[in-house]
Order: C-alpha cells, then structure tokens, then sequence
C-alpha cells in the first residue's frame, strides 16, 4: 500500500503539531460563550462553544457597513491574512482587502471559522471541556444552518445586528443562502456564489468516497487516533486528491498538465508518479493533511450532503425566500460541473418566484469549480458593482474614486 | 382597422434625454411607465433603460439578459439583470409580478414572439413593446425595387447573421395584440429620424412612415 501511494508525511510532524494546536489555541481572536448552549438539528446541544474568527477594517459608528464572508469546506477564518499554518496568503486576498472589491477600507469584514472546524472554533479535533480530550467522533454532527446559528452568536458578541452583504463560494454560498432564509431581517444583501440550494447526488457520492478513504486508513482508530498520537493522513490525502478533481475542469487539467511526464522522459512502467498531474494531486494531498483534521473532513462534507434548504420549506425553495427584503447577486462559472450553472438558475427561479431582487451573472472561465477563488475580472466588477449598490441603497458614503 | 388615437405621455426632463444616449425609443418607453412602479426589462441589453427607469421614474427595475457580456456589464453597474433567456425562463415568474413588462426592441429575436407576449401579460399588468416595424417604406423599397432585404440603422445586421428571426410590421403586430385579446393602452411610431408620428393616422400611414413603434398593451 505505502508504495502504491507514496504520501510523505509523517504522523505528527511539527507543522502538524501546528495545525493542531490551532483547534484550541487559534491565531485568531476567539469567542467564547460560558453558560451558553447551542441547539444543533441533530436534536443535542452543544455546550462552551468556542468561534475563531478574524475581522478586518473597521465597523463604522451606527455599526452599518458589516460584511460577513464564510468559507469553503477546506477554507478557514484568514480570508486576507497569512495563513498561520501554512504561511500563504489569505484564501480571498483576490477579492478582500484595501482597494479590493470587498474593500476593507469601507467595510467592516468578518469571517469565522465554520462549526465542526479545525481552526479554533468548536469541531472535533477540539478539546471536549468535559473529558479534557479531543471530542472526536463524540462531537455531534452539525449542519450548514447550525453553522450558520453560530455565525448569528458571534455577530451578537461583536454588537453587529444587520450584515451590509454575507458573501461566500461553495459551502460558503450554502451558508449565504441559509443566513437569508434563517435570519432575513438581518441581511441587506447577499451574493451566493457557485453554490446550490442543496447538495446533488453526485456530491454527495463524492464525499462519500472521501469519508471511506478517510475511515479505511487503519490510523483513523474509528475516530480516536489523535489518543493513539497518529492521524490518518494517507486516507485523507487520498480524500483530498479525488475531492481536488472536482474543483477542476477537464479543459483546465489539460491546459496545466495535459498528458506530460514529471521530470523524466519516459515512463517507468511503474506506479511512481510518471504524469504531472499525478504529481500535483499528490502534493494536494500532502499538503492539506498538513493543515487539516481528518474528523473535521467528515463532519464539515456531512454538513454539506445534508443541506437541501427546500426541504425546510415544504419542498418549496421560492418559500425560504418569500418575504425577504434582501437583495440577492447569484454567482456561477461556465467550467464548474460541481455546482453547475443549472443549480445557480434554480436559485434564482426561486428568488424571482418569491419577488426578491435578484442579479444573477454566469462568468465564462475553463477554471472549473475553483474559479471563485482565483483572480476572475468579472467577478470583481461584478462583486465591486453589487456592493457599491447595497451600500448606496443603505445610505453608506460612496466609494472614493481609484 | 381604423386609425389609432395617439395620447401624449408625461414627458421626461432633458436629463433623461441626455443620458439614454439619444436612443429616444428608450426615453418613449420610459414615458409610459408611471413612477415607482415595479419593472421587468426583457432583454435588457447592458442595462441602459433599466438605469433610466431607476435614476429618472424611481422605480424598482430589474432585467433578464442573454447575453453574458450584457449581464456582467449591468451587474457591475449595480442593476438587478440575471442572465436568462426569455424564450424559456419568463415561465418562472407568478402571475402579476411586476407592473410592466417590457420588450425593447427584442421581441423579432425571439423564437416564440407569440408565448413571450401572453407571459409578458401574465408577468405584468402592462406589457410595453418596441420593434422595428418591416413595413416602413425603406423596407418595402428595399425589397420590391432592389429585390433584397433591408439593412438599416435599425437593423444593421445582414440576413445570415441577424438574431433578428422573426421580423413583423406594425399591422402584423395589432394582428397579434388583437389575437390575445390583449388592449392596447397608447402606440407611438417613430419616423426614421426617431421623431414621433405626430398625428392621428390611419395604421397603414403608421406602418409605411414608423420605422419603429413602441405599445403599451394591457390585458383586457
């Protein structure tokens, strides 16, 4: 097996370490809520909740210029800062920041780690204040809206009421389209982008693939491995590799890669990475084992499988929006066959059911699912337009010329 | 068919002249709806009449727009225009969305310019339709002298390359208003120097000196 999959990675290495000790002590401001409970859909409650997050820019005096990004699956609170596990940029650096069309120079932006995370806000690699151990699978399962719950506690600490725009790609469009339905008078507008109002069968096979790989490594320990002082990185990185394709498009891999051969001539006529592509998904894998918790991979895609916002509403999408004064720009990518345009237009055919206004733009990019993150021009325009409309519709000063 | 009673709107300030460009189909559009009123533009190009009808009536104007580069260019311009194609995505909105529904210069690109109508009357309690009329004279000259179609200002574009698939004149298009059962509020015609056809006419005058019109039809 360790020679058909040759993943380096050493249980426990020091950047590992790293990775672990932000689940409880994070490089972020954090939250904590004593005495408090959170009620989670899975019927339990969840007691000393712990939210990570970062903020960015400042929240002017009558607290109007909020904005709330949330993160992908395998994303985090550092949308514009170095990261402090890997030491990259922040994951939005391309859309947030001074100047940028998120500009942190007008808006106050806030983005928490997701419940069930890894990165300091309460998941299951965090410590169970109870047993003093790491909760593991002992952790309830949580859901997009319970996620989206604790994002609605974190802004009542940090005395924000309503959000100028919640904004978010993916998972974080999923959280987008749940903070509107849950909370809509808390929301002036909102921009979902290459998301869906539920998870397709496709996706929800996908992860499954990936939860398998994760439990199917022997060093899982059914859950418990980090009291075995392990962690089950293979079936991760395996994981991690199969989800890495579906963020791509066919086009784009050809583009990157095609059919070329890593620093040889020839193929070996063995299972070492011979392609350059096998390479690249073999250090995908490598390095987000590094930052990531294996359990929070299980518990954060089960989030995802288990969205269907609809079913909240009798079957009625349109319903979870009927009402709702909240302006809406819908977001998606020609190349993303993970959350495809069709799931796009079906949130928009809701919206324009329910009368909400809504934009609703469809970028051409060979990106695939991963066009969100990268520097797309006209999702900037587009982004830096629909704010500058909210903020105007909310009495915000305009924007300086640049 | 009888000729048809030309009614003055309120005209719109000089302003509202100035920034549609000079398109004055668009500023005789934007005249017929009343202020404050909830809008859908179909086919809303890059948003130039959607902005119009926001900054000059006040209303609340949205837009549905095929093609991407329109789309993108509204959106970052701050108006609400999503991506869609009338053809198919009118079906998606209930009855009685919006006050007016308007098809500017769009409908001869349709490909079902009878099924966009009834939705427009379903969607809106008015519908508001520009086109270019074919049975101008320089149409008919075009033809029956040179024996070709017609390339005009209004439709630039050579006939194997036009998105223009269903072209009508303006007595075809009272044909099909009358098929509806659809009424027709107020019509103006616009010569080819884009000035009003200032007198009551008989429509055949109408459909030889328009070169485009502009209806304001209701559900009766």
């Amino acid at each position: 097996m360790d020679r058909l999959i040759n993943i380096a990675a050493p249980p426990l290495d020091t950047e590992e370490a790293r990775a672990r000790r932000e689940a409880d002590a994070p490089h972020s401001p954090v939250a904590s809520f004593p005495g408090e409970t959170l009620r989670l859909d899975a019927g339990l409650v969840l007691h000393d909740l712990q939210i990570a997050y970062q903020t960015y820019g400042e929240p002017n005096a009558a607290r109007t210029n909020a904005i709330l990004v949330c993160h992908a699956l395998t994303g985090d609170q550092h949308v514009a800062n170095v990261n402090p596990v890997t030491g990259k940029p922040g994951w939005w650096e391309t859309l947030v920041g001074p100047g940028k069309p998120i500009d942190t120079e007008r808006f106050y932006v806030i983005c928490a780690n997701v419940l069930g995370g890894c990165m300091g806000t309460t998941g299951p690699s965090s410590t169970n204040p109870q047993t003093g151990r790491p909760y593991g699978l002992d952790m309830p399962l949580v859901t997009i809206r319970d996620m989206v719950n604790a994002q609605a506690m974190l802004l009542d600490h940090l005395g924000i009421e309503r959000l100028l725009c919640v904004a978010g790609g993916s998972m974080g469009g999923m959280q987008v389209l749940q903070w509107v339905a849950s909370y809509p008078e808390r929301v002036v507008s909102a921009l979902p982008i290459a998301t869906a109002a539920r998870h397709s069968a496709q996706n929800i096979a996908f992860h499954e693939v990936g939860r398998q790989a994760v439990m199917a490594d022997p060093d899982w320990h059914g859950g418990h491995y980090l009291q075995f002082g392990v962690t089950p990185h293979r079936g991760l990185a395996v994981a991690r590799m199969a989800a890495h394709i579906t963020y791509m498009s066919d086009q784009a891999l050809h583009r990157k890669f095609g059919r070329r051969l890593q620093d040889r001539a020839l193929p070996t006529f063995g299972f070492d990475a011979d392609f350059q592509v096998e390479s690249y998904l073999r250090h995908q894998g490598e390095s987000f084992v590094q930052r990531f918790d294996p359990n929070s991979y299980l518990y954060v895609t089960r989030a995802m499988d288990y969205f269907d916002l609809a079913a909240e509403y009798d079957g009625v999408l349109a319903n979870a929006f009927r009402g709702s004064k909240t302006r809406f720009c819908v977001v998606s990518f020609t190349s993303d066959w993970l959350f495809p345009t069709q799931d796009s237009r079906a949130i928009v055919h809701a919206l324009n059911a329910s009368g909400a206004p809504v934009s609703f733009a469809e970028i051409e990019s060979d990106k695939g699912h991963d066009a969100f993150l990268l520097d797309e021009p006209e999702l900037s325009d587009i982004t830096r337009g629909f704010l500058d409309s909210a903020a105007k519709t909310a009495g915000l000063p305009v924007a300086r010329d640049r | 068919m009888t000729g048809f009673a030309w009614t003055r709107a309120q005209p719109l300030d000089e302003t509202a002249v100035r920034t549609s460009g000079g398109r004055v189909d668009l500023v005789v559009v934007a005249e017929m709806v009343a202020p404050g009123s909830r809008v859908l533009d179909v086919g809303a190009g890059d948003g130039e009449l959607l902005d119009l009808l926001a900054t000059t009536r006040g209303c609340d104007a949205r837009g549905i727009e095929l093609s991407r580069e329109g789309v993108n260019a509204g959106v970052a311009r701050g108006l609400a225009v999503i991506q869609g194609d009338a053809d198919v995505d009118l079906a998606h909105y209930p009855d009685d969305a919006f006050d007016y529904v308007i098809l500017s210069q769009t409908l001869q690109a349709t490909r079902r310019p009878r099924w966009v109508l009834e939705q427009m009357l379903r969607i809106g309690s008015h519908a508001i339709v520009s086109f270019p009329n074919f049975g101008h004279w320089r149409s008919r000259f075009d033809l029956v002298v040179h024996g070709r179609m017609p390339v005009t200002e209004n439709m630039p574009i050579a006939w194997y390359e036009t998105p223009n698939i269903h072209f009508c004149t303006i007595r075809d298009f009272v044909e099909l208003v009358e098929v509806l059962g659809a009424r027709m509020e107020r019509a103006v015609a616009l010569d080819s120097s884009g000035h009003r056809v200032r007198f009551n006419m008989p429509w055949w005058v109408w459909n030889l000196l328009g070169e485009q019109a502009v209806f304001l039809l209701t559900r009766k």
